[in-house]
């Protein structure tokens, strides 16, 4: 016998359910290749007002860049945090991977790996070449590249709790910086931390250590709120 | 809880007032200049409560909240949502009594301390708190998202802290901001400490009026807030 209300599918593996939205997602950022140039265009402007806003001088540069190379990362993967759930939001996608019957965390997961393979990954591969034009020792590349990598990475998480919030709100790109920027303060500060100790030549363990608990804890524990969040905007609707 | 909120309300207003006086009577007049740092220290009587009364009011928003999502109480969402503003008052007021007292002591009104800028982000999470709740437009989705907030937050704060800590030790020695207390005295401890009873009867008070409006303006429909209008406009 059977009745309406039988629950979906729910028999593909977990991996099948993660490997599809994150292909899903892929496939509609590489189809809109506008969204996540603007989000790379908007780094790459951020850092280089600074030397016009300061002055060039090599020396000053090169002591503030770490700060201002994260700063900027982190601003850029707020701007591309706001569309995140929205689009799916809108077109009732959202709704129906709520009500998959599919564990929402895991689609969640997904989603934001996918976010930070657009939004992220380019972030940190251009990185090198602004520790270039900021004056930056060479030394220090690697450690910026790695910082930023764990860094971008737990933002993600850390960002789309807030972006899953206000999924339900209209114009709520102040609101998400709002939320989440204070959030964000651990990751900011190891994060440029440990590619000023290593342009100091100062050793970085612990600060890397430090970036990936904070990545460990943000991946285990973010994704429930995430998936909390959006159970309460897909309830809620517009 | 409305009943109790009423009841309450005066004796804690009672109370505050009472503590409030003895408290700044003792601190202002009868506790001793501190040797080192003159009558100025006296900011303590308001600065060292408001800080704690920030911290523990976050508390009691994050663990209503919690409450709130996890059995859907409501009289818990309100208890958060009335908190919320009392709390950000209490953040601001540490943080301005403290740059009035850090110009004379430390000659700046502001220090990247570890603790001023931990309280700053405190401040940053409950005006997040309160610009999520003013945004969303149904009662029950800005209930629930807002308490989401309050617990990823509180899971954050001693993340927070510790990190601004580390940063600091990193950028500067600590000697110059650190505010190092000798074991207090008697004569100052004892306002100190019923300045900290005056505050917290002062958020509970406020909390009580705030439930209280609060729960009419939820109810404003059901039959007992309206016999209750009805008793108040004919006797």
């Amino acid at each position: 016998m059977s009745d309406s209300s039988h629950p979906p599918r729910t028999d593909i593996s977990l991996s099948r359910v993660f490997w599809r939205v994150y292909r899903r997602d892929l496939t509609l950022a590489m189809r809109s290749v506008g969204q996540w140039l603007n989000t790379l265009f908007f780094f790459v402007i951020v850092v280089s007002l600074f030397p016009l806003g300061i002055g060039p001088g090599p020396q000053t540069l090169a002591t503030i860049a770490p700060g201002i190379i994260w700063v900027s990362a982190l601003l850029s993967m707020m701007l591309s945090l706001d569309s995140l759930f929205a689009h799916d939001f809108n077109d009732g996608t959202l709704e129906q991977l709520v009500i998959s019957g599919q564990p929402l965390s895991v689609i969640v997961i997904a989603k934001v790996l996918a976010h930070w393979s657009t939004g992220g990954l380019p972030l940190v591969l251009l990185s090198p070449l602004l520790a270039l034009v900021m004056q930056m020792p060479s030394s220090a590349y690697g450690v910026l590249v790695i910082s930023l990598a764990i860094g971008t990475l737990s933002l993600s998480f850390i960002g789309a709790i807030g972006a899953a919030l206000i999924v339900s709100v209209n114009q709520g790109g102040v609101l998400l910086s709002l939320l989440v920027l204070p959030l964000t303060v651990p990751v900011l500060i190891f994060g440029s931390g440990a590619v000023s100790s290593s342009s100091m030549g100062l050793p970085i363990s612990t600060q890397i250590s430090v970036l990936a608990a904070v990545l460990a804890l943000a991946v285990s524990l973010a994704p429930l709120a995430i998936a909390a969040a959006l159970r309460v905007g897909v309830s809620v609707g517009r | 809880m409305y009943r109790v909120a009423g009841i309450l309300s005066p004796l804690l207003a009672g109370a505050c007032v009472l503590s409030l006086l003895i408290g700044l009577y003792l601190g202002l007049v009868v506790a001793p200049a501190d040797y080192e740092q003159g009558d100025s220290y006296r900011i303590i009587f308001i600065h060292v409560p408001a800080a704690w009364m920030s911290m523990f009011v976050y508390m009691v928003m994050a663990i209503s909240s919690a409450v709130f999502l996890i059995w859907r109480l409501k009289i818990a969402d309100v208890v958060a949502v009335a908190s919320a503003p009392i709390g950000a008052a209490f953040t601001a007021v540490a943080l301005l009594t403290g740059s009035f007292w850090g110009k004379p002591m430390w000659g700046t009104w502001w220090i990247w301390d570890a603790r001023l800028t931990s309280e700053l982000v405190l401040l940053f999470l409950y005006l997040g708190y309160i610009a999520l709740r003013g945004a969303m437009e149904t009662q029950q989705g800005a209930a629930r998202a807002a308490a989401i907030l309050a617990v990823v937050g509180v899971v954050n704060i001693p993340i927070i802290h510790f990190s601004v800590e580390w940063w600091n030790t990193l950028h500067q020695p600590a000697s110059i901001t650190k505010f190092d207390k000798p074991s207090m005295h008697i004569s100052m401890l004892r306002p100190l400490l019923i300045m900290v009873f005056a505050f917290q009867t002062l958020y509970f008070f406020n909390l009580m009026v705030r439930v209280r409006t609060l729960i009419l303006e939820r109810e404003a429909r059901s039959s007992w807030v309206a016999a209750l209008a009805g008793e108040r406009t004919n006797g």
